[in-house]
């Protein structure tokens, strides 16, 4: 089955994990601006790391039949520095113009202070200035529910469309209110720290499928790509079709990431063929 | 060894996550119920396999009352696995 997976930390991980993802179907990789796992110091540090994962990082995927697409921003723990901030988010615009980029983010909260909220808005306004899409981070564990609230409240009192912007990172206590506020929003599987693959087949099983994302975002940490395929696998094993398995894994990603015309991959629909024709049974 | 301190910082993700996955179990199992599909087959077919499936979580349930023992007379694991061995709520052999 081909998957997408829409959030994926590619310059973290290995050609071995590119190898075995292009292996077990996965046809695109999208890949945000992410924290190194220290606070960089200088402007020009993540205009590097936009080139890294806007010129480089596709060559590499490409040698293993991926295509390999992005997001630029300052990421919310980097974004307590607004001078920084503001120095990245003027040169940002330069990388709308890239063949892969699709959008701004990660974008969002760590701790929800009034510097990550102001970093927030001002990625969302040059988001939508520009006519692109929206990658929002939540918070993790204990700080989830209180930053994701003030995500929602951050984004309502702006002029956005809601349907461009994904709100990832989602559990249980925190999907309800940013789908019912028209947004899309993302599941992310981690061993531990996050949703998990059984979890999130819960929540297509509770919420349907409308606006759903999946991913692994699998960066440098405790962290495990093929957690999206063990999701795939939960949520055929419960008995849904193939079709409605591309449904969540292929053809969602294809409708968000799409609203950008970078992002070409059509969507599928999968046809059984009756023995000895070449004609589907039933379109 | 570990201390206290360590012990408790080490492990305590980990738990979080084996007990969100317990209560999605749950969730889960009570949605099936919701939502009417116990099983294909006849009524007394049915009505059979809803109770063997009340049982098993009749013994997870007593299980995360035995795990969460403040003071238990004995380790929580032996109870555990002695519980999970009773005749009445063990397991068939794969």
């Amino acid at each position: 089955m081909q998957i997408i997976q829409p959030h994926y930390h590619a310059i973290a991980r290995t050609a071995q994990d590119y190898e075995r993802m292009a292996m077990s179907g996965v046809v695109a990789v999208a890949e945000p601006a992410f924290w190194a796992g220290f606070d960089r110091k200088y402007p020009e540090t993540f205009i590097d790391y936009f080139r890294q994962i806007s010129e480089f990082e596709p060559t590499r995927a490409a040698q293993y039949g991926i295509r390999h697409f992005c997001w630029v921003a300052v990421n919310p723990k980097e974004s307590e520095d607004p001078i920084l901030t503001r120095e990245v988010l003027r040169q940002m615009p330069e990388f709308f113009e890239k063949p892969t980029v699709l959008g701004v983010g990660e974008t969002g909260l760590h701790k929800s202070t009034k510097n990550e909220c102001d970093s927030l808005e001002a990625h969302v306004d040059l988001a939508m200035k520009h006519g692109q899409l929206v990658l929002i981070h939540t918070p993790h564990l204990a700080d989830k529910a209180h930053g994701t609230r003030r995500v929602l409240e951050v984004l309502a009192g702006m002029n956005v469309d809601r349907q461009r912007i994904w709100i990832d990172h989602v559990e249980e206590q925190t999907i309800r209110p940013c789908l019912d506020a028209g947004y899309w929003v993302g599941m992310t599987l981690y061993p531990i720290t996050k949703c998990s693959p059984k979890r999130a087949v819960d929540l297509l099983e509770l919420y349907g499928t409308e606006r759903m994302l999946v991913n692994s975002s699998a960066d440098w940490g405790p962290s495990d790509p093929f957690t999206l395929q063990e999701c795939v696998l939960e949520y055929r094993r419960r008995g849904h079709s193939l079709q409605e398995a591309v449904e969540v894994f292929h053809n969602n990603p294809c409708r968000f990431l799409g609203q950008n015309p970078k992002f070409d991959i059509p969507q599928i629909r999968i046809d059984t063929v009756a023995p000895g024709s070449t004609k589907p049974v039933c379109s | 060894m570990l201390t206290p301190p360590q012990v408790a910082e080490a492990y305590f993700l980990e738990s979080r996550h084996m007990l969100l996955e317990i209560a999605a179990y749950l969730d889960r199992y009570d949605a099936a119920v919701a939502r009417g599909n116990h099983s294909n087959g006849n009524g007394n077919a049915k009505a059979s396999n809803a109770a063997t499936a009340e049982k098993k979580l009749d013994v997870i349930r007593r299980a995360l009352a035995i795990t969460s023992e403040a003071q238990p007379t004995k380790q929580r694991t032996l109870t555990l696995l002695e519980l999970f061995a009773a005749p009445e709520t063990k397991a068939p052999n794969p």
